[in-house]
């Protein structure tokens, strides 16, 4: 017997004998009355009679601590783990708030029967403990080479992705087959799945409007193009030329994607819009009449670009860093020329790269709420139409049930057809060989396309940052252009009284709840999501495709559902979490952790698998194997998913926006409000002040993380290892 | 470790946490406290949410959402209701809660001290939701663009028609908005449905964008960005009291208008701080916080002082606005799917 078994072993008994069973708000008046009383046993015991068999399974687990019969040790936890969860959760969803739940136990047993409230931390780390368990015992009986890391960390993933994705998730979707009576009607969904609003292809033909699935899907492949482009080109220029602006041009590629949404489609309004800044320059000056074009496709089209170019960039980034000069000056010394090397070797290599960016930048894409909320005009998507579809006049959310459907099918899509791009190929390039060589310099024509498409974009994007720079100091942006401060002071003042500081802008409460639960998100996001990739690439097992598929579905479906379903699924026991902040931290890790997934996935597949093995061949585990070797070479991953979960945690809007309560309002959701009343001065402040904090806090990520170093010469003059990676 | 040794430390411990079990003790918790959703502006929340702690003394948890969202989130949470009062936002999804009996029934002593229309959208909602304030659907224009443009100052609804503000007028989708399924409904009950639609159709040729938001062609006029639109008069007053160049007008044919309501939630966990809030807030000095917080629509307390910037009810040809019908959601599923069908799709 490990010691960690016998410890979660342990935990188990700790869970149900000593931690408070139910609830995670109850206010607790002593130590004694929050340690032991509320404990499982303790409400068995005065009633609650159901709680008492779970007693078994946590015997069970003893057996082996007993016996020493190697052979059996792995059945009795096996059996220990697996009984013990079977209870727990039978219980939990037998037995609700107001008496049973289902209806064959009120007929069974009488109307309304015992009641319980949901689970709390007792109930969290009793079930927590037979599920390590269970895995131990998999481990024991050779599961994944006898390997209880391994085991342990499917197992949790699994558990975690099966309580904060599916569940929620299949509670929502069932509503898609329901009326608003709640009553089974498939010819209810049939009717709104083939409706003409969703499909009609009447642009074709004349000037009608298209379906909105076209709309999405169209604008979706738009958008993973280009960010994937620009991307690229931003990456180029940063790893492979000695330009002297890389700093800037890194920021400048950064910015969007610090910036809360509504800002920069407000900002393009004020740029393009009719009595925009930019189209009474052209009016006056060469005569182009004022016009609308903004508002619809271009406008989105724009507003997206500025958004996702930096995810594209953070994936292409560590992908581009990553390729072995090598196999280029392999091509070079068989007398390539460059142009062919990039070609043929270099560009085939960034494969997973693309891919991976291009379906980021179409996910984003189609689960975006913000942009087309300000500027879509009349060019309708899925996001938009399923948020209407639940809190919109018509109030039907199996509407938003089915729109939510055909959403996810295009991401799943667009999943599958990677997958097919990218096939069986080996893309390694970081191997334990030496490969000291100078990665070479871009041919020409590929440098001079990288400068184009870059640096237009990114002056573009410095004129965008003007304007809300300009826009958070000025009384009325596009009217009335005072100097002022007061919209600062409104949100952020701080006033001096007899016990202190006193904080009483109106922006503090959601400022701190904001920086908390985005502080906490970040790095549960960066560990689930690097180990979960760890597992995708690094470990074979059965069920694998359709593990990695549950680890990408949270994030192809649109935040507003997702917000309605941890509502649905979340507010009533087994497992009810509404109203604190961890439901909003669970929220934000479960949608972020598919970037952390997909950039571990990228990174790791350049990562030879002789360096793991050799770890292992040493005689390290695979827990030290990970933590010496895979994670050090992983550090662009890391920053990556870190940055991006900790920035979403503070730009979110559509998932939160259900999930917010008083004490935990978010940034995002009080902007909106702002922009609502149409106070966009404050909105536009409040947002610079959050872009503050999120670039500190991406240079404190930067400096806790650190560099990762792989031996190889720089291809450009100058640049020291700190500029390379000072803004991911 | 040996597993002798495993084995009593482990049987150690599960007997010492077992024995500890046993010492148990009760608890009990009791606050004064009351969880509210608001759906009007922020600034005004705040106001209402101060005004009442400092009055009474109990704690209020207040969020801000807009009404459509809270509808979804208090029927989300139904099975186990987190808020205990729903105070603001436009009547439609407040007339839908309480169809739907997510409501609680509830008669305040102040009833006789509030306007007709209050009275009567609580009786058709069967007691279950109260009208706080009222506020009347009209269009505005941007001054400085008819001025430019030679464009007679609209007055009525059929001005909006003329072939001068073709592809100049803004207004809601009435999918999204409430705001704008308010002037669907309007316009049906002025004219009659045929001819109603009639108008709509014809008005489609002039609107540049249906807007998500009810409130944002208002922020577009001001702007500029279009030369009218169709909000609520109120909303469109914001603007004017921050000097923009916006004229409000009350259409000469006669106009629709919503009720701001308030509804306690069925199962409220606070009822006592529930109804107590209530009572209050149909008082005139509750009721006057919201012009303080720049927001100017017309309170429903009868005493309370109407803000000077409110657009005048007397100035104002109301129509009989059949709150009880065109809430229902039989007959806006009938209507939306209508306008759908016959006036977004049509071509320009």
């Amino acid at each position: 017997m490990s010691r960690a078994t016998l410890g979660w072993i342990v935990l188990g008994w700790v869970g149900f004998a000593l931690l408070p069973w139910y609830g995670f708000n109850g206010a607790a008046s002593s130590v004694s009355d929050y340690f032991v009383s509320g404990s499982a046993l303790v409400h068995g015991l005065r009633g609650a009679w159901w709680l008492l068999p779970i007693l078994v399974p946590l015997g069970m687990a003893l057996v082996p601590v007993l016996r020493a019969g190697e052979a059996t040790k792995g059945r009795w936890l096996v059996a220990a783990g697996l009984s013990g969860l079977a209870l727990i959760i039978l219980q939990g969803f037998a037995i609700g708030l107001n008496g049973w739940t289902l209806d064959i136990l009120r007929s069974a047993f009488g109307e309304p029967g015992p009641r319980q409230a949901g689970m709390g931390y007792g109930a969290a780390l009793t079930s927590t403990a037979f599920l390590i368990v269970l895995c131990h015992g998999l481990a024991a009986r050779g599961w994944c080479r006898g390997d209880a890391f391994v085991t342990s960390s499917i197992g949790v993933v699994i558990a975690l992705i099966t309580v904060f994705v599916f569940f929620p998730v299949t509670t929502i979707l069932a509503s898609a087959f329901a009326d608003n009576n709640g009553n089974f009607a498939p010819a209810e969904f049939v009717a709104k799945f083939l409706d003409k609003s969703i499909w009609g292809l009447d642009c074709l033909s004349s000037n009608l409007r298209c379906g909105v699935a076209w709309n999405t899907l169209f604008l979706g492949l738009l958008v993973g193009v280009g960010t994937t482009a620009l991307g690229l080109a931003f990456a180029l220029i940063a790893t492979r030329t000695g330009f002297r602006y890389k700093k800037l041009l890194r920021v400048m590629s950064v910015l969007p994607i610090i910036t809360p949404p509504f800002v920069i489609g407000l900002a393009l309004i004020l740029l393009f819009g009719r009595s925009g800044a930019l189209s009474a320059v052209l009016w006056d000056w060469f005569g182009i009449p004022r016009s609308r074009w903004i508002y619809g496709l271009p406008g989105v089209l724009i507003a997206q670009l500025l958004a996702f170019t930096p995810i594209a960039f953070l994936v292409l980034i560590g992908v581009v860093q990553g390729i072995s000069p090598t196999l280029e000056e392999a091509s070079q010394t068989l007398r390539a020329k460059s142009w062919t090397t990039f070609w043929t070797v270099t560009l085939p290599l960034m494969r997973p790269g693309l891919a991976n960016a291009f379906l980021l930048g179409f996910v984003e894409s189609l689960a975006d709420f913000g942009n087309p909320l300000v500027l879509g005009g009349n060019y309708e998507v899925l996001s938009t139409k399923i948020f209407f579809a639940v809190v919109g006049a018509q109030q039907d959310q199996g509407r938003a049930a089915v729109l939510s459907i055909i959403l996810l099918a295009f991401t799943l899509g667009a999943f599958w057809l990677q997958h097919a791009w990218l096939g069986k190929k080996v893309y390694t390039t970081v191997t334990g060989k030496g490969d000291s060589g100078i990665p070479l310099p871009l041919p020409r024509r590929v440098a001079l396309a990288s400068y184009l498409t870059a640096i237009p974009w990114a002056m573009f994007t410095v004129v965008i940052y003007v304007m809300i720079g300009v826009g958070a100091f000025v009384r009325s942006m596009g009217r009335d252009y005072t100097p002022t401060l007061e919209h600062f002071l409104t949100a952020f003042r701080i006033e001096r009284s007899g016990s202190g500081l006193y904080f009483s802008g109106s922006a503090w409460d959601s400022f701190f709840a904001t920086v908390k639960v985005a502080a906490l998100s970040a790095p549960l996001t960066a560990a689930i999501g690097l180990l979960t990739a760890y597992l995708l690439t690094r470990q074979r097992f059965s069920g694998q495709r359709s593990f990695e598929f549950g680890t990408l579905l949270s994030f192809a479906i649109p935040g507003t559902v997702v917000g309605v379903s941890y509502i649905l699924a979340f507010n009533v026991p087994p497992i009810e979490i509404t109203g604190t902040g961890f439901i909003l931290v669970m929220c934000f890790v479960f949608r972020n952790m598919p970037v952390g997934v997909r950039s571990g996935i990228a990174t790791l597949s350049q990562i030879d698998k002789s360096l793991d093995e050799a770890s292992l061949t040493l005689g390290a585990r695979s827990a030290t194997t990970m933590r010496r070797v895979v994670l050090p070479l992983l550090r662009p991953a890391i920053v990556a998913s870190l940055v991006y979960s900790f920035v979403r945690a503070m730009t979110a809007v559509s998932a939160v926006i259900f999930l917010v309560t008083a004490e935990y309002n978010m940034a995002t959701t009080y902007i909106v409000g702002r922009v609502e009343a149409g106070e966009f001065g404050l909105a536009i402040a409040y947002s610079t002040v959050l872009i503050v904090v999120m670039l500190l806090a991406i240079v404190a990520i930067q400096l806790a993380v650190g560099e990762r170093r792989l031996g190889r010469r720089s291809a450009s003059t100058a640049p020291s290892p700190v500029a390379v990676q000072a803004v991911p | 470790m040996s597993l002798k040794k495993s084995f009593a430390a482990a049987t150690a411990m599960a007997g010492a946490i077992t024995a500890l079990s046993f010492m148990a003790a009760g608890s009990a918790r009791a606050q004064g406290a009351l969880v509210m959703y608001c759906g009007v502006q922020e600034e005004w929340c705040r106001a209402m949410t101060t005004a009442f702690e400092r009055e009474t003394g109990i704690k209020v948890s207040m969020t801000r959402k807009s009404s459509g969202e809270i509808y979804a989130q208090v029927k989300a949470e139904s099975q186990n209701p987190r808020a205990d009062i729903w105070w603001g936002g436009t009547g439609d999804p407040h007339m839908q809660a309480a169809e739907e009996g997510l409501t609680e029934e509830y008669k305040s002593p102040k009833m006789s001290e509030l306007q007709d229309w209050a009275v009567r959208q609580w009786e058709q909602s069967k007691n279950r939701t109260v009208g706080i304030y009222s506020g009347a659907l009209g269009f505005g224009y941007n001054t400085d663009l008819v001025q430019s443009k030679k464009i007679p100052e609209p007055k009525c609804w059929a001005d909006l028609l003329k072939p001068e503000l073709k592809d100049e007028v803004q207004v809601a989708d009435p999918n999204s908005s409430g705001t704008a399924y308010t002037l669907l409904a309007t316009i049906v009950q002025i004219m009659g449905e045929d001819k109603g639609f009639e108008y709509l159709k014809a008005l489609h040729k002039n609107v540049n964008q249906y807007t998500k938001s009810g409130a944002a062609p208002a922020k577009a006029v001001a702007l500029g960005e279009t030369t009218a639109g169709i909000t609520f008069m109120h909303d469109m007053v914001t603007m004017v009291v921050d000097k923009a160049p916006v004229k409000v007008v009350a259409p000469c044919e006669g106009t629709g208008y919503e009720i701001g309501s308030m509804s306690i939630i069925k199962g409220a966990k606070n009822m006592d701080s529930a109804k107590k809030f209530y009572d209050w807030a149909l008082t005139a000095d509750a009721q006057k916080l919201g012009a303080d917080a720049k927001s100017y629509q017309v309170p429903s307390n009868k005493n309370t002082p109407v803000p000077p910037q409110a657009p005048k009810l007397t100035d104002i040809k109301l129509i009989n606005f059949d709150f009880a019908k065109y809430g229902s959601s039989a007959e806006r599923k009938r209507l939306l799917s209508k306008w759908d069908n016959e006036v977004k799709n049509l071509p320009k």
